[in-house]
């Protein structure tokens, strides 16, 4: 009998060890998301070519040179610098955040014409960045803190994780489901539920390529039925792990942008 | 009615040759020498290096809805403007130009005058940046400059403003009149600085009855576009120049600033006794300011003591020495709609003088001038559509004023927008009141190239 026991301990314990071993905790899947998304090498500069397009089909560019900075290795605060050049009505203007995970961000918006720079509230996350589908937080990654991170299961290819704010007032979906690659930890498509339970917005990874070791997204999605349309954005020029100084992310460069980067 | 007839026939003339928008952009593109740099990369699709030139044509047509003071057309703005632009790198140095060419049938006006803009030719940008230390940068020629917290409201930024344009419903960049100047910056690590040298002095370009009639305090009347201000401007090189500084620092989350100014007070506060012509008095301006995140919104305060010329507290012809204060929040009190609100504090300082030296039967002005600002701006239609009204109100003087704007972007290049400058208030003496004849509606029409 003790044998027939240890048979059937052996046999159900072994997919649970195996899940244990191969499959990290959601809180630990999400932050390695953040990371390969939004935290890879250090520093980054990409070219980003938006294309809003709204529910009759009309389009609308917006073409920006991005620098990001992390402040800490890994998860943590980041600086960001967004300089537009297209469409002209926007040329030369910056956009700088100071991304904050204790407090709000700090936000500031250059205008080149009046030489003004502007000091922006940050409110609310979840507003519209640059008119397009794509949301303040989008940009520069939702605080994993703001929400319960459930694992909800493993397929050949993706953790899937169903995530749920922890103050549902302050967002307009119920929660929302990632699929995160488990090579490249990408998350490759996210599915947002509205109130109704009804996918309305969903973010979609197209084409990845490995720049200097680091799987990043290329061509990614927001398409978003309760607006109408989608944002398509297309990442070129991007480098990784250039030595971006700290200084770059002040009022100097705001009104000088930094061509030594931005190049 | 002829501005109509113009406008209409030179807008035809603009908007048939901008439809044709690549071959106006293809005009005004020159190969450069480096084509590797800079490619202009869509999706894969490259085109060589260019020199770029961008800018816009503006059009805009507004009437007058209050009355027009002897000699005031009844159109207020009737122009087309071209606006071009352009950056240049050679070598460590950044030049940057823009100029505006101006059809204004309004003011009827084609010499050019680079002191009072508004005619055909304004050159906004004309200058060279260049970094001589890695820890100083200097921009130097004919520029735009701006500093300071407040939301229209100026107390330690003294560069040049132009309020005809503000008044009569320009685009909002032309409240800025360029200024030329030598801007040095210094960078520190605990504390920067700028200084900024003006060589001879760059007056507002303020109202004086030409576009925008007021009120005279001294002859007691409204002064319009026949009987404009006279004036005698501080026009000497390097003798009536201006100095204007600020230290700033960022104290964590906020960010501090200390100003000085020397010059002349930038639109007229003052009166030649004999001749009876206006004058710039002497000016020079000590301030602070602090600006960072309350409460969710943006919090801002300032203050400057404005030191007038040294015989202003008895003299009645120059303007007095005051303490000026403001604080402001902004927020964004519900999606896409912000709100801020401002207060103004302007304090004579030396008030009792003030009232000593104060001719018979002359306007007496109160010692404190208090103003609130309400902005509240909505975007809409991914936020293709902006709505914003800005309402100034003096408790004090009992007046105030309202902008409003609906702005549309029809495209990535075309926008449309529609608004008005209302001024109100009982008295004629008071500073807003004294634009009601002014006040306006207009509509414009935009082409980015």
């Amino acid at each position: 009998m003790k044998y027939y026991f240890l048979i059937a301990f052996v046999l159900l314990s072994f997919p649970i060890s195996t899940a244990h071993a191969q499959a990290p905790s959601a809180m630990d899947i999400v932050v390695k998301a953040v990371e390969a998304m939004n935290y890879a090498g250090g520093d980054v500069k990409a070219r980003i070519d938006m294309r809003i397009i709204d529910s009759h089909g009309r389009e609308r560019i917006r073409q920006m040179t991005m620098l990001r900075r992390n402040e800490t290795s890994g998860y943590g605060p980041q600086k960001y610098y967004v300089l537009f050049s297209r469409p002209s009505d926007v040329k030369e203007m910056v956009f700088m955040a100071w991304k904050n995970t204790d407090r709000a961000d700090d936000r500031w918006l250059y205008l080149p014409a009046l030489d003004l720079v502007k000091r922006i509230a940050a409110s609310d996350e979840r507003t519209s960045f640059v008119g397009s589908h794509f949301f303040y937080e989008d940009v520069s990654g939702r605080n994993i803190d703001e929400d319960h991170h459930e694992f909800i299961e493993e397929t050949d290819e993706y953790y899937v994780i169903k995530s749920t704010p922890k103050t549902p007032g302050d967002v307009e979906f119920t929660n929302y489901t990632s699929w995160v690659d488990k090579t490249t930890y990408l998350p490759i498509r996210i599915e947002y539920t509205g109130q109704r339970g009804e996918v309305y917005r969903t973010f979609s990874v197209q084409t990845v390529e490995v720049i200097q070791n680091h799987p990043t997204i290329i061509d990614v999605q927001m398409e978003d039925t309760a607006m109408g349309g989608k944002t398509v954005l297309h990442y070129s020029a991007v480098k990784y792990s250039i030595g971006i100084k700290e200084n770059v992310f002040s009022e100097r460069f705001l009104r000088r942008p930094p061509r030594e980067y931005l190049r | 009615m002829r501005e109509c007839l113009l406008l209409t026939a030179a807008w035809f003339v603009v908007v048939g040759s901008a439809a044709a928008s690549e071959a106006t952009e293809a005009a005004v593109m020159i190969q450069a020498a480096s084509p590797s740099n800079g490619t202009d990369e869509l999706y894969g699709e490259k085109k060589p290096t260019i020199i770029d030139v961008y800018g816009f044509i503006d059009t805009r047509f507004g009437v007058r809805t209050g009355n027009a003071v002897i000699g005031d057309k009844d159109i207020s703005l009737g122009e087309i403007r071209l606006q071009l632009e352009t950056k240049q790198y050679v070598s460590r140095f950044t030049f940057n130009f823009a100029a505006d060419f101006l059809f204004d049938p309004v003011a009827d006006r084609y010499a050019v005058d680079l002191a009072s803009g508004g005619s055909a030719i304004d050159p906004r940008l004309i200058n060279v940046e260049f970094s001589p230390a890695n820890f100083i940068d200097m921009k130097v020629g004919r520029q735009i400059l701006t500093w300071g917290t407040g939301d229209f409201i100026f107390i330690n930024d003294l560069f040049a403003k132009d309020w005809d344009s503000y008044f009569l419903g320009r685009d909002v960049e032309y409240l800025k009149a360029p200024v030329d100047a030598a801007k040095a910056s210094f960078f520190f690590d605990t504390l920067n600085i700028d200084v900024v040298y003006t060589p001879k002095f760059g007056a507002d370009r303020f109202v004086d009855g030409r576009r925008v009639s007021f009120f005279d305090r001294a002859t007691n009347a409204f002064r319009g576009r026949d009987d404009p201000l006279l004036f005698d401007r501080p026009n000497d090189w390097f003798e009536d120049d201006e100095v204007a500084a600020r230290a700033y620092r960022s104290i964590g989350a906020f960010e501090t600033a200390l100003y000085y100014y020397n010059g002349f007070w930038k639109s007229p506060a003052g009166q030649d006794a004999l001749g009876g012509r206006a004058t710039f008095p002497k000016l020079s301006v000590y301030g602070a300011s602090l600006r960072g995140p309350l409460a969710g919104g943006i919090v801002w305060a300032e203050a400057g003591y404005y030191d007038s010329a040294s015989d202003a507290a008895l003299d009645p012809h120059i303007r007095n020495s005051e303490l000026r204060f403001l604080a402001g929040f902004e927020k964004e009190i519900a999606t896409e709609l912000t709100a801020s609100i401002q207060y103004n504090l302007e304090r004579k300082l030396d008030y009792d003088d003030y009232l000593n030296a104060l001719p018979s039967g002359a306007i007496q002005d109160a010692q404190n001038k208090h103003l609130v600002t309400l902005r509240l701006t909505k975007l809409a239609l991914r936020q293709n559509l902006e709505l914003s009204t800005f309402n100034f109100y003096s408790p004090s003087d009992k007046d105030g004023y309202v902008r409003f704007n609906a702005s549309y972007k029809i495209s990535d290049e075309l926008r449309i927008e529609a608004g008005g400058n209302v001024f109100y208030g009982a008295e004629n003496q008071t500073f807003f009141s004294q634009f009601r004849n002014n006040n306006n509606i207009y509509v414009a029409i935009r082409r980015s190239l």
